[in-house]
């Protein structure tokens, strides 16, 4: 089992990382989503495996699972899902203001070598 | 006053100029200048303890493990400098109000002045190494500020970089210097480190440590050779430069250097280092000096000059010379600082600072001309002026020192420059004030008004006095100070007249010498025209420009404006890191027993897998990869059910959905298809980055998985109290409303963050231009007929109030079973947004009530409430209480505090989450989507027409 776990989050993030070095906003949104699950389940994992203990008390039950990762996970798929909506809505956005939907810098945009030799020299 | 209170106060000061500036620059200069004085009187209120003896301190414990504290303290050294900041600060202000001209945004000239005026305190009353480097920093900074305070002039930017990067890179060694300080003597503290003095002179880390000191305090101090920064730093408005550039922060160098004198000074390398270095500062300084031709120009290479004296004074390593350096700390700050305001009040009335254009003054300004003059003839060593006493100690000093083999080489190398000093002192009085009355004065020049004037008055009467009555005037603040460098108690005293000395005959060479050199000026000048210009500033340009030729080529290579590129490198310096990291250490064996892998696990990996890999493969197709996207969601959803985490099984599969449903709206706009950019081998080498980064991380699971932990978790608390402390069964669920709650708190106030900054975002793509472009775009292409499907409708409509039901209930049970805020608001944005899926962006909008925006501040508000209630029981912020109640025709029943706190969750989650959704939903409408009308919608009228329509 724990291989199972590990090698479906192996592929996730290696599917996820080939996904982000896309060069269009959709195909990194995708992988960023992807991210987020495999990271989410390694967290999970760092709690280490158990099946049928879930931390939910139960009277004459003893062993249960941690669920210290489980708390972090849960609030980290919440916020996993507000920030893909922000970078939807920004690539959203890039795409009417732009043009088109790739996420690198166009030439010469963003490029500060004009101040380069400014470097405190008398006007 | 603690001195901790006295070094905290400007800091607070610094925020009222930019609270009080809307009443007026009056208004915002007097807030500071209350606080300074408030400050002041603090100070004083302390000094007849310090003058007896006493050293005042305020101990707080900041980060103890790496021996930081807000430890502060007060002895004669911090009282003299203390003076000094807040009594020049004082009048810094009031000449600024009157100085500034109405267009100069005064509220930011202030705020930088105080915060300067705190980190000058912090760095001087500190008792701590490490506080006192985070202060020094902090005047580094706010100088930058201050220097470049006029923007838009090129110099003014220019001699703030480079002030920044000459003053920040000796910070930096002096950071390096005091670590190592603090390690040899084994303590961070200076009271601590002050008694240290055999074990760090007999370290081997004595010399490194001292060298990177001493650069940190040279370059601070403008010494040779990295005084070129200081004249550039003229830039600055003229009350900036009579306070940091000659009265107190060029002064923080001299500052560390008494500070720690007791403890490094002493050795050899002390003496030659520093006196060598401060005699050739002074030297060179003065020479300079005599030819500047702008007046504060002038008066920078004095500053330089004079700090070079009283850093050789230092050198010296006797009391004696302590005491003259002390002593001309003070006389220096009044009548530098007294000429430099002087200056400005030419510059004010002349319209240039040009010495050569400048003539005859004198005529026109005669209470300008007799400030200068007193300041200037102190500055020369004119009796009975302050500074001829502290150059008459200085000359003694120097005499009595041997230097190179020769027992009187330094004392003429002294009277040399003293003869420079005077030369150009005496050029700042009678080439601008006195002679013929120079036409082309832009306006005619004429004396200011009293909140001018009366700063550098006030300092040149000081001046005055202090020669007039050394002894009732400067002894008891200089001897406080000299046995605050020392430790051993020092009462000096000074008189003018000593009868003839060595010194006295050294001196009347130094003025008879100075007047010859200003009589043959105009020959000098030539003379040093035909010389080469040696000036500093071109190998610090040549530094520069070769490190930000190095810096782009760096930032070339990682980075060149294609994000795949940096994202690669940083995947790739994260694996690499993390090899490193698992190289370096020791893993315990793989002696977990693994779990047995049952056919619904396989199955369910199986599905992961191929969902996963059919989606790299098919990603170009959006739609289908969002499919694929889906599946792969759903599986990590299963594996948490399998694996005993019903919670987040749950959250997992709601957010899902909204998910989908987020990228499908987006996918409304964006192109459908991406098209192939990458050539083969790029997308082979992606391929295997992505390969390398997969396998590392799973490889990485698995070594977690088949260890146990290194320490024992904290699972077994959180299980054994969450029904006792948090009164709930589901510990996952208390973990969030109560153990960690204030986690909570921050993630659902981040979340609502997110929210609005997507409303924000939508609002910009909808209004002006952008949302002109968004119609042209999209308003008229085709669209499905049947948009709004009746049985869609219907059923949505009908599942509303059930998928309520069941969020009420997920949210009820929360506390003791899987569910919870989280799981529940998600569910209840999943059925609003059903709505306007299936009626439409205009008919769902049409019916909600309570603004998203509101949703979210309530959530965030009733989750504080709840803390703060705890409060009122007398506990810790967001304490959780429970109790069991029974109401008529119910079963007893639980209730808990955190209750509330959940809600506060649930209604961020529904605000945040709906506030998205409905801003895309706005972008839409805004790209041309049209109200539905018709049969389409259940109502037989048009909703616009009807807006009360049945809910």
């Amino acid at each position: 089992m724990e291989m199972l776990v590990a090698s479906a989050i192996g592929i996730m993030t290696a599917a996820a990382v080939y996904l982000i070095l896309r060069r269009r906003t959709f195909a990194v949104v995708l992988g960023m989503t992807m991210l987020s699950y495999a990271i989410n389940l390694f967290l999970f994992a760092t709690g280490r495996l158990v099946r049928g203990a879930p931390p939910v008390l139960a009277d004459g039950v003893a062993t249960y699972t941690d669920p210290l990762p489980q708390a972090l996970v849960l609030t980290a798929i919440v916020i996993g899902f507000g920030m893909t909506a922000v970078v939807v809505v920004m690539a959203l956005g890039a795409f009417v203001e732009g043009g088109d939907d790739r996420i690198d810098l166009p030439p010469g945009d963003g490029d500060g070598r004009a101040n380069a030799g400014d470097t405190g020299g008398a006007p | 006053m603690s001195p901790a209170l006295i070094a905290v106060l400007p800091f607070l000061g610094a925020l009222l100029p930019g609270l009080l500036v809307r009443s007026g620059r009056g208004v915002a200069a007097v807030a500071c200048g209350v606080v300074t004085l408030t400050a002041l009187v603090g100070l004083g209120l302390h000094a007849p303890a310090v003058i007896a003896g006493e050293v005042v301190a305020s101990r707080l414990d900041w980060m103890p493990q790496i021996g930081l504290a807000a430890d502060f303290r007060l002895d004669g050294l911090g009282l003299l400098f203390g003076l000094l900041i807040l009594g020049i600060g004082l009048l810094v202000i009031l000449y600024a109000r009157f100085y500034l001209d109405a267009k100069d945004p005064a509220g930011r000239f202030f705020t930088f002045l105080m915060l300067f005026q705190g980190a000058m305190l912090g760095i001087v009353l500190s008792d701590n190494l490490l506080l006192l480097l985070v202060f020094w920093e902090l005047t580094s900074l706010s100088s930058f500020l201050l220097i470049g305070y006029w923007r838009h002039l090129p110099e003014a930017r220019q001699g703030a970089r480079m002030a920044l990067a000459v003053t920040g890179l000796g910070g930096l060694a002096l950071i390096a210097g005091v670590l190592m300080l603090g390690h040899a003597a084994g303590a961070d503290d200076l009271t601590g480190l002050l008694r240290a003095r055999d074990a760090v002179q007999a370290s081997p880390l004595y010399l490194p440590a001292l060298v990177l000191i001493l650069i940190g305090a040279f370059t601070k101090s403008a010494q040779f050779p990295f005084h070129f920064w200081l004249p550039r730093a003229m830039a600055a408005p003229t009350p900036v430069s009579a306070y940091l550039h000659s009265a107190t922060m060029v002064k923080a160098g001299i500052f560390l250097l008494a500070r720690l004198w007791p403890v490094l000074s002493g050795t050899p390398e002390w003496f030659w280092i520093v006196t060598t270095t401060g005699l050739v500062t002074m030297c060179l300084g003065a020479v300079v000096a005599l030819f500047q031709d702008d007046l504060k120009g002038l008066l920078a290479y004095s500053t330089v000059s004079h700090l070079g004296l009283i850093t050789m004074l230092l050198g010296f390593g006797t009391q004696g010379a302590v005491v003259a350096a002390m002593f001309h700390i003070v006389a220096h700050a009044t009548f530098k600082a007294s000429l430099f305001m002087a200056a400005g009040i030419v510059d004010h009335a002349a319209h240039t600072r040009s010495i050569r254009r400048l003539s005859g003054l004198g005529a026109l300004m005669p209470l300008t001309f007799v400030i200068s003059a007193v300041a200037a003839l102190s500055m020369a060593g004119i009796p009975p002026l302050g500074g001829f006493i502290s150059k008459e100690l200085m000359l003694e000093q120097a005499a009595a020192t041997a230097w190179l083999g020769g027992p009187r080489l330094l004392g003429w190398v002294a009277v040399a420059a003293t003869m420079f000093s005077v030369a150009y002192s005496l050029r700042f009085v009678f080439h601008v004030f006195t002679g013929r009355v120079a036409s082309g004065y832009p306006a005619p020049a004429r004396d200011p008004g009293v909140g001018l004037w009366l700063a550098p008055a006030v300092l040149a009467m000081l001046t005055a006095l202090v020669g007039a009555a050394p002894d009732r005037v400067a002894s008891w603040l200089v001897g406080a100070a000299a046995s605050g460098v020392t430790g051993t108690a020092l009462h000096p005293h000074f008189s003018v007249w000593h009868g003839i000395t060595p010194a006295l005959v050294m001196s009347g060479i130094a003025v008879a010498g100075g007047v010859a050199a200003l009589l043959a000026w105009p020959l000098l000048d030539r003379v040093r025209a035909a010389l080469p210009d040696l000036d500093a500033k071109r190998w610090h340009d040549a530094m520069v420009l070769t490190a930000t030729r190095w810096s782009w080529r760096v930032a070339d290579g990682l980075t060149d404006g294609s994000m795949a590129r940096a994202l690669g490198a940083m995947v790739a310096a994260i694996v690499a890191a993390g090899i490193a990291a698992w190289g370096s250490g020791t893993a315990p064996a793989f002696d977990r027993p693994m779990l047995p892998v049952t056919g619904a696990a396989a199955a369910g990996w199986a599905m992961l897998v191929a969902a996963t890999g059919a989606m790299v493969f098919f990603h170009r197709s959006r739609v289908l990869a969002l499919v694929l996207v889906g599946i792969v969601g759903l599986m990590v959803s299963a594996a948490f059910v399998h694996l005993s985490a019903p919670d987040l099984a749950l959250t997992q599969i709601s957010v899902e959905v909204v998910t989908v449903i987020v990228l499908l709206l987006a996918l409304n706009f964006l192109p459908k298809v991406t098209p192939v950019e990458s050539g083969a081998a790029r997308r082979a080498l992606h391929g295997v980055v992505a390969v390398v980064a997969g396998g590392a991380f799973g490889a990485l699971a698995y070594a977690i998985m088949r260890t146990g932990a290194a320490f024992p978790t904290i699972a077994g608390y959180m299980v054994e109290n969450s029904y006792r402390l948090g009164g709930g069964d589901n510990v996952v669920n208390v973990i969030l409303v109560d153990f960690r709650g204030y986690d909570t708190f921050g993630e659902i106030t981040v979340l609502g963050i997110a929210g609005l900054a997507i409303f924000a975002l939508a609002r910009t793509l909808v209004e002006g231009p952008t949302g002109d472009r968004l119609r042209a775009m999209f308003g008229d292409r085709p669209r499905v007929g049947d948009r709004h499907p009746m049985p869609l409708v219907v059923v949505t409509r009908l599942l509303l109030p059930l998928v309520l039901v069941v969020a009420t209930y997920i949210f009820l049970r929360g506390h003791n079973a899987p569910g919870g805020g989280f799981v529940a608001g998600l569910l209840v944005s999943i059925a609003l947004v059903m709505q306007y899926m299936a009626s439409g962006f205009a008919w769902a909008e049409r019916r909600q009530r309570v603004p998203y925006h509101g949703l979210i501040g309530l959530g965030v508000l009733a989750a504080g409430i709840t803390g703060i209630g705890a409060w009122f029981a007398g506990r810790p912020f967001l304490t959780s209480a429970y109790g069991y109640f029974k109401l008529p025709g119910l079963e007893e029943f639980e209730l808990a505090t955190a209750m509330g706190f959940d809600l506060g969750v649930f209604l961020c989650v529904v605000g945040a989450v709906m506030l998205m959704l409905d801003s895309l939903s706005r972008i839409a409408r805004r790209a041309g989507e049209t109200v539905n009308a018709g049969p389409m919608d259940i109502l037989s009228g048009d909703p616009d027409r009807d807006p009360s329509g049945p809910a």
